[in-house]
């Protein structure tokens, strides 16, 4: 535990690096710019050919993995929070495939409009977690039951993912595979709109309810014990992380591992208090992301690797660390 | 021992039945008793001729990867005393998976035994990472830990095997049906080259049978009663490879076989693993058979992949699972 006045030494050398790689990231391209200049046109006194390139084409595919990394991030936050697992993420117990099956479902056999996509892919996560619910509850809801009957269920998604991939048109399945990897692609303003209600509205109401997480982090008895209704605030706290994962998963397909190896950086750097660990988190979330995505699209340039793909490279080594550690210790 | 005959028979009985019924179904219905002349020997017609060339060995695949799945399954289960653990559920049919897409990236056009070596490696490094979580030494993780990390560990198995597909994408098309798991298009080269391993595979588990049972005791109470702890493991652990990596070279990584199928036996059967391996081969070999002709015949004259089948019939039973017992975190 970090004594709260040292924690803007961790913050402020974070944000730093934030804003660096923003730059960074905005400025590198088939047409580099200069940090500099990227600074200026930032700002808006850039120059004009700069800045049609700065705000049109890679502005909005910073501020979506930016906002993507930072939601998958708390929704793990929230995710471990509820089932006291440290290993429980947004991938494992299954939001990720329902909002994958959902999405790939629109556009493979519906071809739906782009800005339904959100829409659909947060229903196709609600509909996962509400399952998950109702078949876990047994005389109340055990989270270690929600873990497991998540896996079953992640199961069935990725099966009917499979289905839709495999009767649908080659050209769709192609893109609806590189989204299931999870890129940020071609982001533009247009998918960034609809996706900002949900950054703006969740992100701060899952802080509002660190209180709530740290009560449930005492365990059922004592939660209830000092007059916390523990099922419901478990339903609430599920429903935002359900909100958060869906809508990132339906802007930037399913980028893994953010939600887990997020919170774990976070929880060691700032300790167990959900109000300050959640905005660490958060941080860490969209550094990891805007990393994963310069880091792909530099590394074999002009050719890109999806950055879901670069987020699993990083996060599955960690995670097998994590588990060596637990391991070790137990 | 009285039931086990009976139980022994009705088993034999389904698997013809099965076997026969697989035969028959395709997009082509073929009568039972064109099935018959064409199993003893005459090619006079068009439908004897498919028979005997293409779907005899369809079915045979079927027949023998689904007993193998099975017997790992089984192995698996006596040798982590986990009732949650099975090849694919930890991940080393997704390990076995990625190497063999790795091997045709690296090496196109190699033989067949190229892949089935690279399998042999890739499940391998995945069951020694997770056998050492799950049952080595006195530092055991708890069977929940040890599904969440496994879980954990095909997702990110999984997503790279997408990455290295996407690299790749002439391999997408061609890998899509193996990789959900198909026993279609495959003829006898795939399954002479993985029987042997899977015949040394179960008859080592039927002949391993009397030790699992006395593991199953705890490890202290079975070195007590003369039983070679270590040996027994590495034995254990060689079956596993050799039956989930071959199973998983002919015929993808076919899910949820491993796992439901020791359980419902031990259900039918009692507790002694002689009798378990063997009846879990008959029920595996019936199971994927039964998922092979309802793939067959659920979008005739179309067909779904038979790994699509098992995960629909598998996963709701992993859930019910869940819910009926009580599992523990700590």
């Amino acid at each position: 535990m970090i004594p709260s006045k040292l924690l803007p030494l961790i913050h402020i050398p974070l944000l730093l690096l934030l804003g660096f790689l923003v730059v960074l990231q905005i400025g590198t391209g088939e047409y580099p710019i200069a940090l500099g200049d990227t600074l200026a046109s930032l700002l808006g006194f850039g120059l004009p050919e700069h800045d049609f390139i700065v705000h049109t084409l890679r502005l909005p595919r910073t501020l979506i993995g930016l906002g993507v990394g930072a939601s998958l991030a708390v929704a793990g936050t929230l995710l471990q929070g509820v089932t006291l697992n440290p290993l429980a993420s947004p991938g494992v117990i299954g939001l990720n495939a329902g909002a994958g099956l959902a999405a790939v479902a629109a556009i493979v056999w519906l071809d739906v409009p782009l800005n339904w996509l959100p829409w659909m892919a947060f229903g196709g996560a609600l509909l996962v977690a509400l399952l998950c619910y109702i078949l876990a509850w047994k005389q109340g809801l055990s989270p270690i039951r929600m873990v497991l009957v998540g896996i079953g269920i992640a199961a069935i998604c990725q099966g009917l993912i499979t289905v839709a991939t495999l009767s649908g048109n080659i050209r769709l399945v192609q893109q609806a595979s590189i989204w299931m990897t999870g890129s940020l692609y071609g982001r533009s303003w247009e998918h960034f709109w609809p996706y900002l209600p949900w950054v703006l509205v969740f992100l701060p109401l899952a802080w509002l309810f660190s209180k709530q997480l740290d009560l449930l982090g005492l365990g059922d008895a004592a939660a209830s014990g000092l007059g916390y209704r523990v099922h419901y605030g478990r339903s609430v706290l599920l429903g935002i992380a359900v909100a958060l994962a869906g809508s990132s998963v339906a802007t930037a397909g399913t980028i893994g591992f953010v939600g887990l190896v997020a919170p774990h950086l976070a929880r060691t750097l700032v300790g167990n208090k959900h109000a300050i660990l959640i905005p660490t988190a958060a941080l860490l979330g969209g550094l990891l992301v805007l990393a994963a995505d310069f880091a792909g699209r530099t590394v074999l340039a002009p050719v890109e690797i999806p950055c879901g793909l670069i987020t699993a490279m990083i996060g599955g080594p960690y995670m097998i660390y994590l588990l060596l550690r637990e391991w070790r210790s137990a | 021992m009285k039931k086990q005959f009976p139980l022994l028979l009705m088993g034999i009985l389904t698997v013809i039945i099965l076997f026969l019924a697989s035969l028959s179904t395709g997009s082509l219905l073929i009568p039972l008793n064109t099935v018959w002349s064409a199993l003893f020997g005459s090619h006079s017609s068009d439908h004897e001729l498919i028979i005997s060339s293409v779907r005899l060995p369809r079915t045979l695949i079927a027949l023998v990867v689904g007993a193998g799945m099975a017997v790992a399954g089984v192995c698996m289960q006596a040798l982590t005393r986990n009732p949650l653990a099975s090849p694919e559920l930890l991940g080393i049919n997704q390990g076995a998976a990625l190497a063999v897409v790795i091997s045709l990236f690296l090496l196109p056009g190699s033989a067949l035994w190229v892949s089935h070596a690279f399998a042999f490696m890739g499940a391998a490094l995945a069951a020694g990472f997770i056998l050492l979580l799950s049952s080595v030494g006195g530092k055991r993780l708890t069977p929940l830990k040890v599904v969440v990390a496994g879980t954990a560990v095909s997702l990110m198995l999984g997503s790279t095997t997408q990455g290295v597909l996407l690299l790749n994408e002439r391999s997408i098309d061609e890998m899509r049906f193996w990789l959900a798991g198909s026993v279609a298009g495959k003829g006898l080269p795939q399954l002479l080259q993985g029987m042997p391993f899977i015949a040394i595979g179960m008859i080592g588990a039927l002949l391993l049978g009397k030790r699992m049972n006395a593991l199953q005791l705890g490890e202290d109470m079975a070195v007590g009663i003369g039983m070679r702890l270590e040996s027994t493991k590495r034995l254990l652990f060689v079956l596993i490879i050799l039956l989930s990596a071959s199973c998983v070279t002919i015929a993808g990584p076919i899910a949820f076989l491993g796992f439901a199928v020791p359980h419902i036996v031990r259900g039918l059967s009692g507790p002694d693993y002689r009798w378990i391996v063997l009846h879990s081969s008959l029920l595996g070999a019936a199971l994927l058979l039964l998922a092979d002709v309802t793939s067959k015949v659920i979008i005739h004259p179309g067909e779904v992949p038979v790994g699509i089948m098992t995960i629909f019939m598998g996963a709701p039973f992993f859930i019910y699972l869940a819910r009926r017992k009580e599992w523990k975190l700590g």
